[in-house]
């Protein structure tokens, strides 16, 4: 049976890409950024999950305006790179896992979860910046890997709870699937951040934290959350932290820290990752 | 299952953050077209066309006259009020060859180099900026 053995969270800034395509990672201003990804990449290696579900959000590359989907499900057999306007990022192409994701997304549709099912779709930094980040530069994925597009961009959004719940029914899914698969969920986005209006640069270095520590002590605290918080405490843009909840809900009730990181600033953001896994 | 949202109530308190235009289906309806115009930028053909001749290239577009003098003027607060989203934004200020610090600086009012190090010192605090509301009750007391 397939199972999920961890769930990982990372925010995905475009800058952190650049940094790392055009061989800038070592400046001063970037190292502190990558150096709490160190950790991970080992457990990564030592992990070798099989299938990654990456929930992440589109900026306007695959999706623009005449098709807004709430939830959309990446049942191809790979993805192309997004030319977000300087041409893709060189990373390897990524591979879906069609057996799976359209598993997932007919429990999920079952399981009262009307999702998008999408079978084109080119994938923009908020993707292809956590795996780099987690998988390190690489000359292939390590994973298979299963996107799921969230809306956060036009209001409104899904609810924490909605989100939370569709962790749990993505958890149902990936466990009746007969094959024996590793299967991680990746929340990614956030933390603080905002990139528009005169109110730009804000960052919550208190609230990032707390939202940390409740991943763990709290998430129910998490769950039921209002949007009109995130903007207030974390900034327009912090509303991606949202997505984590899908990670969390999947996870269950009781989970145990294995890692963290937060770094102010990374270009306009607070960077912000954490790997947890199940616990009994 | 929570209790149904109030979305009149919910609507009204994103309006409620000062300095902020949350991309609400109200200013997704006034902007179409012109983040349409930008996601558009994202061929390279068409950044060519536009850089050879920016008015002519924003005459093909159903614009209002407001929505054009913003992306003449590269006004990103004003392309904001027009229903503008940075996101599709981002391919204006990417055909610029203009990074993200630099356009959410710009929208500030600070030099690029005052933004940067404002980041630098660990960003914008939230202090007094999290309520329109909150402030007028302060400022009349």
């Amino acid at each position: 049976m397939a199972r999920i053995t961890a769930g990982i969270t990372t925010s995905h800034i475009p800058a952190v890409g650049a940094a790392l395509d055009n061989g800038r990672t070592g400046e001063d201003y970037w190292k502190p950024v990558f150096a709490g990804y160190e950790w991970v990449k080992q457990y990564e290696k030592a992990q070798k999950p099989d299938v990654v579900v990456l929930v992440y959000n589109d900026h306007a590359s695959a999706f623009d305006m005449r098709i807004i989907p709430t939830f959309g499900i990446g049942c191809a057999e790979e993805f192309a790179i997004a030319d977000e306007g300087w041409g893709p990022r060189p990373v390897p192409v990524v591979k879906g896992h069609p057996d799976l994701a359209w598993h997932i997304a007919q429990s999920c549709i079952l399981d009262e979860f009307d999702m998008t099912i999408i079978n084109e779709m080119a994938v923009d930094h908020g993707l292809t910046v956590p795996l780099s980040l987690i998988f390190g530069q690489v000359e292939e994925w390590p994973a298979k890997i299963i996107p799921l597009a969230v809306n956060v961009v036009t209001y409104p959004p899904p609810s924490g709870n909605r989100c939370w719940l569709l962790g749990e029914a993505i958890a149902r899914a990936v466990e009746s699937f007969p094959e024996d698969l590793n299967v991680q969920i990746w929340g990614t986005g956030g933390m603080s951040h905002q990139l528009q209006g005169p109110r730009a640069g804000l960052i919550n270095k208190e609230w990032d934290r707390k939202f940390l520590d409740e991943l763990t002590s709290d998430p129910q605290a998490l769950r039921h959350k209002p949007h009109i918080e995130y903007l207030r405490e974390a900034g327009s843009e912090g509303i991606e932290l949202v997505m984590w909840l899908i990670m969390r809900g999947a996870l269950g009730d009781k989970v145990k820290e294995l890692h963290r990181h937060y770094h102010v600033p990374a270009s306009n953001t607070a960077v912000g990752h954490i790997v947890l896994e199940p616990a009994a | 299952m929570t209790a149904p949202t109030d979305i009149h109530r919910y609507l009204e308190e994103l309006e409620d953050i000062p300095g902020t235009r949350v991309y609400t289906a109200a200013r997704a309806r006034k902007g179409y077209h012109l983040n349409q115009f930008a996601m558009s930028l994202m061929k390279h053909e068409n950044r060519e066309r536009f850089r050879a001749d920016e008015k002519a290239y924003l005459e093909e577009w159903p614009l209002t006259d407001a929505q054009k003098a913003a992306v003449l003027a590269r006004d990103y607060n004003a392309m904001l009020d027009e229903g503008g989203n940075i996101y599709f934004l981002a391919k204006l200020f990417s055909t610029d060859g203009k990074s993200f610090q630099f356009a959410a600086g710009s929208m500030t009012g600070m030099t690029q180099e005052e933004y940067a190090e404002m980041m630098l010192q660990g960003g914008r605090s939230p202090e007094g900026l999290r309520s329109i509301k909150a402030n007028e009750k302060k400022g009349a007391r």
